[in-house]
């Protein structure tokens, strides 16, 4: 664990090296704050909870999120500085798992920033806040698996830009997995097994159960099971590098 | 000791390294000499384990790269071809980060980052960006990263490409002056450096080993005792031969 740590506090300072991480957490806060109170119509609702707030966020992350993974490798591979870190004597899997922890709470701090919005709602009401807590869990959760899916793509591309791209499009499916766009493209002539499997694996099912403050273990599992698949996933992408 | 045994990496149709077999023994300096793309990085990068070979194996220190890779790598400093190195961190953050991987602690790793920067000359940019620096200095900042937990084995890919000649001087003398029971392995096609420092020269042409001699010895091949002729006479003449192989 101590090279996670150690090469987490590499990304994430090279987050902050540059004026980058900045910018995006700005966009990210003021973002949530155009769709809340304008798309949201958080006042015009009268209503003292956040859920115009965190029911923005899938579509949130989803744009966001891969612009923060699409470097984790690609920027590597560009530049070659790839070879000098699979030639330290770190294991994969701990580079894999460093790199994703520092873009996972970079994310975190992002989030954590959007602190005004819930003093706001408890100023103006009073606000159920073990549901707010609970769908604060639910947006991290979800940008956690975001983050995965992102890294394992930017592991298999030189492009950044490929790598944001690739990332949002599979996040899109990801998101709408248990809905008709994505459904039925399977439905006529996948199997029902296939078609209900696909359909359990929406982001948006399980991240709206969490977020009315319903915190299954089912659905954490879920997103934690989503991450360490796609954690995987990047382990290998790696490995077939080296043979190539 | 590093022991090559048939190594192999294909891509394709494409035999990058064809078959290299070689055992280094430490107090060795060995130098890999052949032309633009006759397999030098390929062999360099699958005996750091930065490549899997499509057969054959690689051990350093009785480590295989492919199945104790993180045990090997200890036992090795790495320099990769044109110094790879992460542009945003200056290179007081970037030797720190080295040596919490290398796991160097207390008053060691005080002393060795000391070491490191006096002896690379690095003093004076320590906290400026990787990326504003020359290439001069580039190269030898990733050096430093090499040397620094002061390994038994040393691999350089070119490590003097883009130094100027005093800087050349300064690096050739680095290497000589490391201590006699290590092994230093330097890739590059400079005929002076193996000259200067080598005590072996392995030359690498087609993917295949075509000499492997003390530079003194492989200089008394051709009639006017100079490297350079023998290199060119070895090298496009296993070319030419080559060619006839793939035609029959």
């Amino acid at each position: 664990m101590r090279h996670v740590w150690t090469i987490a506090r590499r990304e994430l300072r090279a987050y902050f090296a540059t004026p980058v991480a900045y910018v995006f957490i700005v966009i990210f806060v003021a973002l949530s704050g155009v769709f809340t109170f304008y798309l949201g119509n958080f006042f015009e609702r009268e209503q003292a909870d956040l859920t115009p707030f965190f029911g923005f966020h899938p579509w949130l992350h989803l744009v966001l999120a891969p612009a923060v993974s699409m470097r984790l490798w690609a920027e590597e591979r560009q530049s070659g500085s790839v070879e000098l870190l699979m030639t330290l004597p770190i294991a994969a899997w701990q580079a894999v798992l460093g790199k994703f922890l520092a873009a996972w709470c970079f994310i975190a701090v992002a989030l954590a920033l959007t602190f005004p919005t819930w003093i706001t709602v408890n100023y103006l009401g009073d606000p159920d806040n073990g549901v707010i807590v609970a769908a604060y869990c639910g947006s991290v959760l979800m940008a956690g698996a975001y983050l995965a899916i992102g890294a394992c793509i930017s592991a298999a591309c030189r492009s950044q830009v490929v790598a944001f791209v690739t990332t949002v499009v599979v996040c899109f499916g990801f998101l709408l997995a248990g809905f008709p766009l994505v459904l039925d493209a399977f439905a006529g002539w996948a199997p029902d097994v296939l078609v209900d499997t696909i359909a359990s694996l929406g982001f948006l099912t399980h991240f709206n159960a969490i977020s009315k403050g319903v915190l299954d273990a089912r659905d954490i599992l879920y997103f934690l099971l989503v991450i360490a698949a796609f954690l995987y996933a990047n382990a290998i992408v790696l490995d077939l590098g080296r043979g190539n | 000791m590093i022991r090559a045994e048939s190594l192999r990496k294909h891509y394709g149709a494409i035999k990058a390294v064809d078959g290299i077999s070689f055992t280094i023994e430490p107090g060795e300096i060995v130098g890999l000499l052949g032309p633009n793309g006759a397999g030098k990085t390929t062999t360099m990068r699958m005996c750091a384990g930065y490549l899997a070979p499509t057969s054959g194996s690689v051990q350093v220190h009785g480590f295989d790269l492919l199945d104790d890779t993180i045990a090997a790598q200890k036992t090795f400093g790495y320099l990769p071809e044109g110094a790879p190195l992460w542009g945003e961190m200056t290179p007081r953050a970037f030797l720190d980060f080295i040596a919490d991987v290398r796991e160097l602690e207390g008053e060691r790793r005080a002393q060795r980052i000391g070491e490191v920067t006096g002896l690379l000359q690095l003093e004076s940019v320590l906290d400026q960006r990787i990326e504003t620096l020359s290439k001069g200095f580039r190269r030898r900042v990733g050096l430093a990263q090499a040397i620094l937990h002061d390994p038994p084995v040393l691999l350089l890919d070119e490590p003097t490409d883009g130094l100027d000649p005093n800087q050349k001087h300064e690096v050739r003398e680095l290497i000589r002056g490391m201590s006699s029971d290590k092994i230093v392995v330097i890739s590059t096609h400079i005929l002076e450096e193996v000259e200067a420092v080598c005590s072996r020269a392995i030359i690498i042409a087609a993917g295949c080993i075509v000499a492997d001699d003390s530079p003194g010895a492989l200089a008394a091949q051709s009639d006017s005792n100079r490297l350079d002729r023998v290199f060119r006479r070895i090298t496009t003449g296993q070319s030419q031969a080559g060619a006839d192989r793939e035609r029959s």
